[in-house]
């Protein structure tokens, strides 16, 4: 079956939200995996809240004061979230065994992608909801003052992150659960490249095009404009909405390749290492 | 051979090859409506590759599989709402519970009344009492009893089975054995069968394939073939076939 032939022939919302039931179940029934949406970003909104406030108290506290760092370790942990929460609900059909079931069933490749988009914003609103609101008392920085511009900041970062979760996905049914490492460490090569706690201009000159090339570098520059100077750089985002656009649509079809990849190695049967 | 449009099943000229090792040599056969085909073989004899090619899991090097006159490389999606499979390859989640599972499952398959249909399993399958239990902590014969249901929970009109009562005490075994029978008779459903238990195919099976390398060696009622070899049962034809004995004269 070609790729093609996967868009045509229907998508039912009703599937979708089938699968979904399926993660909710799941989620409601495990009290750390509930804990553990929670845990991290806690840690590292107190790690980073009192480095922030430590640069403050001997570097230049305009720059600095604006909640530089806080801000950027919170959208860099819903960029990696909302990666980590597709991959994570995609994975755990591979730990139970349970892709054959899904794929021999009428879910359409498609659905199975948008139940798993679904999944990702529930993890990220159960897991950084909660940690952003506890940033206001503790550390006095609210992040969601940003207003409008931050609704963008988080479609953006959502998107390139889901980009990157359906590409990884495609490796993982392609080459069994041995590549699972790739959906918890390959976001981070976006750390340095992505400049979510420096401006793009402290990279080397030869580096910077390969920075802008990604989506959250105008986020997070954009996010600098905001707390430092209150300019909201709309030609940041547009850029970054541009760039989506084309991660997106080139990795659904990766990841639809792969499936079918998967198909003719029939590695789908091998589910395991 | 008859027509793929007649069948639930039509395989033709269906071949499997791994990086130049040969799975599946090219094989024809075809299963109507309402009929039990037994498909038999040796471990490696390609069995399970063939029926993860007329489910769509895996793409055929060569060949055509027709499944209730759909052509699976080409409109697969057609057909998965019209039929079913169980296999000890895939599981189910073990920390749902077995009403959580059949809910999901239900909801993919389109089942418009989700509790009465999952009613009605449990009462077909015994499974009332299991139903808010973890299916991870069910007993063997039990999660057997629950991935039959999740295989049933859209009433398909084609039904794979991959050793169904592999590891199941010989009374569970006997009473999945008499479960698929009612369903079949009730529903005119076709089952294709692969197992290793010969006296299970025998009762249950109209017609077998025995497969061997890759290829047919040889097909037909089992009675027939028990005759046809000389033999007093199929298990001793079984291993004729999987031993290269020669037929007697």
């Amino acid at each position: 079956m070609s790729i093609a032939a996967e868009f045509s022939g229907g998508f039912s919302t009703a599937r979708v939200f089938a699968l979904v039931k399926r993660y909710i179940y799941l989620l409601r029934a495990s009290w750390p995996r509930l804990l553990e949406l929670v845990y991290w970003p806690a840690v590292q909104m107190v790690t980073w809240g009192f480095l922030q406030a430590y640069v403050m108290q001997t570097s230049n506290a305009v720059v600095f004061g604006a909640g530089i760092f806080i801000g950027g370790m919170l959208l860099w942990d819903l960029l990696f979230r909302s990666q980590l929460g597709f991959s994570m609900s995609f994975l755990e059909e591979m730990w139970a065994r349970n892709m054959g079931n899904l794929l021999m069933s009428p879910l359409r490749p498609l659905e199975f992608v948008a139940a798993l988009m679904v999944m990702s914003l529930v993890r990220l609103a159960l897991g950084l909801g909660p940690v952003a609101l506890l940033a206001i008392p503790f550390f006095g920085f609210n992040v969601f003052a940003i207003g409008l511009p931050l609704a963008v900041f988080i479609a953006n970062l959502v998107l390139f992150g889901w980009a990157v979760a359906l590409v990884v996905s495609g490796l993982i049914l392609r080459n069994g659960i041995g590549a699972e490492g790739l959906a918890w460490t390959i976001m981070f090569i976006v750390l340095p490249l992505g400049c979510v706690y420096y401006p793009v201009a402290m990279l080397p000159a030869w580096l910077q095009p390969i920075s802008w090339a990604l989506p959250p570098t105008a986020v997070f520059e954009g996010l600098r404009a905001i707390l430092s100077t209150g300019a909201i750089r709309p030609d940041l985002m547009l850029w970054a909405f541009a760039l989506n656009i084309v991660y997106v649509s080139v990795s659904i079809v990766i990841f639809l390749y792969l499936l079918e990849r998967s198909r003719v190695a029939g590695s789908l049967v091998q589910m395991g290492e | 051979m008859q027509s793929s449009s007649a069948s639930a099943i039509a395989v033709a000229q269906l071949a499997k090859s791994y990086n130049g090792a040969v799975a599946v040599a090219g094989i024809d056969f075809t299963c109507a409506q309402g009929e039990v085909l037994g498909l038999l073989g040796g471990n490696g004899a390609g069995k399970t590759t063939t029926i993860a090619m007329i489910m769509g899991l895996v793409t055929p090097s060569a060949g055509s599989v027709h499944v209730l006159g759909v052509d699976m490389a080409r409109e697969r999606h057609k057909v998965l709402g019209r039929i079913n499979f169980e296999s000890p390859y895939v599981d189910m989640p073990h920390r749902l519970t077995v009403r959580q599972n059949l809910t999901v499952f239900a909801g993919l398959y389109g089942v418009v009344d989700v509790k009465a249909r999952i009613a009605e399993l449990a009462s077909d399958l015994d499974l009332a009492d299991v139903l808010d239990r973890p299916s991870g902590k069910l007993s063997a014969g039990q999660k057997t009893r629950v991935a039959l249901a999740k295989a049933l929970i859209n009433e398909p009109e084609l039904l794979l089975l991959d050793e169904p009562t592999a590891s199941l005490d010989p009374d569970t075994a006997d009473w999945i054995r008499t479960h698929l029978e009612e369903y079949r008779k009730r529903r005119n459903a076709a089952i294709l069968l692969a197992s290793h238990n010969m006296a299970e195919v025998e009762r249950l099976c109209d017609r077998v394939i025995i497969m061997k390398k890759g290829r047919i060696a040889d097909q037909g009622v089992p009675a027939d073939l028990v005759a046809r070899y000389g033999r007093a049962n199929l298990e001793e034809v079984f291993l004729d076939v999987a031993r290269g004995t020669e037929l007697p004269a």
